[in-house]
């Protein structure tokens, strides 16, 4: 066993991305995500591995400061909560058009507008379906521990400079704020100068090398006929991810008559839920998406033959159903259960939904 | 002796005195004839290789005319959202502290949009050069009002004369940024002579200078000319900038530290 804590989500963020060799983190307080720069500050990274930490004016400096950053090659991030998301998208949208790598952690709130700051998930389709403009994917990781917050910084970043694109992780306030049992991952020195050009010497700005052209970081290409061709490359990039690196967990799916589909704090819940389910004798399993994008549509489908039922839980008003909708393509009901406004539904409120929603009909 | 044989003896190598720099590419410029940016374009790629950091200097461009401005500069180059440059040379300059990290903006990026990221910059005293060039317009999205044009000019947004009852005043950015603690050298200049040119030549050297020292932000303000933007030819534009320009943003330095 490694270095084992009990630690909140937040401050696992923060201890991660030092472990992980990242270079750099530029934020803005929001609740409920604050004490991941807290934590960083309070580490003092600088003088421990060099990381830069650093708080920005705004949501929008602090993305564009990762824009800077990752321009570079270096390993850089930032992390708010959903209103500061939603500044952040316009530089989302843009390191997406400039193939950048970065990591963004997103400690979902309620919303629409400032809503509340208890935790909530509505913020599926901003981080899957887009959010910015333009047709560009994030990859999108959905911890559903505090374990996982700990795992998916370092997974963020391989994915991210793995498909030079950038990766987000979508939490809540739920797992940014709960206290568990987590193994620390060892420390990986940052990368030196000579690592990053062998990583990123084909694109990254860091001074033009004497003999080789210069490299430019932009989204921009005023001909139209280039920018499909670069379209054409962006989706066959989000193709190759679909291909290669859906993750998700199954419980209990084995002799499952009926399916949860859930995905962060939800999926904790309908483990319970589960359980509870089965002591009724209603044999239900869970399908957990780890990766929203790119979604396990295939493993979905790959349980219709066997399931009479789907039941999507989240903690919004019904987004991430959609998905799992196009999935079923109509072959067996699939309905949606949800609180909402920062309210964390009971894993016996699940059952109830399960009975009357997919059961009842 | 015929007159082409002439010129190729004038042009032999012991009578060269100036040549164009190799930091600045051939490609061909996009900018209208009597723009200013070309000048400053060319006067920064001298000073890049007259001080030898072509291979450490990362030039970051805005939104507006000078776009592509990674298209005429052969050296690195970041293109940020409109009015983000601070905040990516930010993070250039930090996480590569031995690089020359500058921003070349124009009004509308730097004081409009961009207002809270060259404020912040200018306030935590990043380690660059800004590059602000003021001629009072948007120039690339059609001549539309900016935050530094002039009480009374016609612009497309204001047909009738900037009112400044409504619309504010003409932003004095070099003013305001001198207030800062965090600058170290302010000054504006211009372009349209001979001795303007040596002039901003010069305090760009500071700039990069300054940033070899560590000493923190230089900020460059260059008035310039918006011929298309201000629908006169070059030589009126030059006119016009000297009768109503330099009055309200007079040229000088105003700090240096």
């Amino acid at each position: 066993m490694g270095d084992v804590r009990l630690m909140k989500g937040n401050e696992v963020i923060a201890e991660a991305a030092i472990r992980c060799g990242c270079d750099g983190y530029f934020g803005y307080p929001i609740t409920p995500q604050s004490e991941i720069m807290e934590t960083l500050m309070i580490r003092k990274p600088e003088d421990e591995t060099g990381m830069v930490v650093l708080q920005a004016e705004s949501e929008v400096a602090a993305i564009n400061m990762v824009y800077g950053g990752a321009s570079c090659g270096k390993k850089v991030m930032t992390s708010s909560s959903s209103p500061g998301i939603s500044l952040k998208a316009e530089g989302i949208t843009y390191l997406a058009g400039a193939e950048l790598p970065a990591l963004i952690v997103n400690i979902v709130r309620g919303g629409p507008g400032l809503g509340t700051i208890q935790p909530a998930q509505s913020d599926y389709f901003q981080a899957v379906k887009g959010g910015g403009h333009g047709d560009y994917k994030l990859i999108v990781l959905a911890p559903a521990s505090v374990q996982e917050m700990n795992d998916f910084v370092d997974l963020g970043f391989e994915l991210s400079f793995k498909y030079l694109n950038p990766a987000m992780i979508l939490s809540d306030g739920v797992i940014g704020q709960m206290m568990e049992k987590v193994e620390l991952s060892d420390y990986k020195p940052r990368w030196t100068d000579e690592e990053i050009e062998k990583i990123s010497g084909s694109w990254a700005t860091n001074g033009k090398k004497a003999g080789s052209e210069r490299n430019i970081s932009t989204s921009l290409d005023l001909d139209s006929a280039k920018q499909e061709v670069f379209n054409h490359k962006l989706q066959a990039k989000y193709r190759a991810m679909e291909e290669n690196d859906v993750r998700f967990e199954k419980i209990a799916c084995d002799d499952a008559d009926y399916l949860f589909v859930a995905y962060g704090s939800s999926a904790r819940i309908c483990q319970k839920s589960v359980e509870l389910a089965r002591e009724k004798g209603i044999k239900v399993g869970l399908l957990r998406p780890i990766t929203l994008f790119p979604y396990p549509t295939i493993q979905i489908q790959e349980m219709l033959g066997q399931v009479k039922g789907i039941l999507s839980v989240e903690m919004s008003a019904g987004q991430m159903v959609e998905d799992v909708r196009l999935a079923v393509e109509g072959k067996v009901p699939v309905e949606h259960f949800g609180r909402y406004g920062g309210i964390i539904p009971t894993p016996e409120e699940v059952v109830e939904a399960l009975e009357e929603k997919i059961l009842g009909k | 002796m015929t007159a082409t044989t002439e010129i190729n003896n004038i042009i032999s190598e012991e009578n060269l005195v100036y040549k164009k720099t190799d930091v600045l590419l051939d490609n061909e410029m996009h900018y209208c004839p009597g723009c200013t940016h070309g000048v400053i374009h060319k006067v920064i790629a001298e000073v890049i290789e007259e001080m030898d950091i072509q291979d450490k200097t990362i030039g970051v461009s805005p939104v507006g005319c000078s776009v592509l401005a990674y298209n005429y500069l052969d050296i690195d180059w970041q293109q940020a959202a409109h009015g983000r440059a601070p905040a990516l040379a930010t993070a250039t300059s930090r996480l590569m502290p031995d690089k020359y990290v500058f921003t070349y903006q124009g009004d509308g990026d730097l004081a409009s949009i961009g207002c809270a990221e060259i404020m912040h910059a200018c306030n935590r005293g990043e380690n660059i050069v800004v590059v602000f060039v003021n001629n009072a317009i948007y120039g690339m999205t059609g001549g539309q009002m900016a935050p530094t044009t002039l009480e009374g000019q016609v612009t497309a947004t204001s047909p009738y004369g900037r009112d400044c009852a409504t619309t504010g005043f003409p932003m004095k950015m070099s003013e305001i940024v001198s207030l800062l603690p965090g600058t170290r050298f302010v000054t504006r200049q211009s372009a349209e002579t001979a001795g303007a040119v040596r002039k901003l030549k010069k305090a760009i050297r500071k700039g990069f200078e300054n940033t070899r020292e560590k000493k923190g932000l230089s900020f460059i303000e260059i008035v310039g000319t918006c011929s298309s933007g201000w629908k006169l030819s070059p030589t009126q534009s030059n006119e016009w900038m000297k009768e109503n320009m330099f009055p309200y943003y007079p040229l000088g330095t105003l700090k240096d530290e």
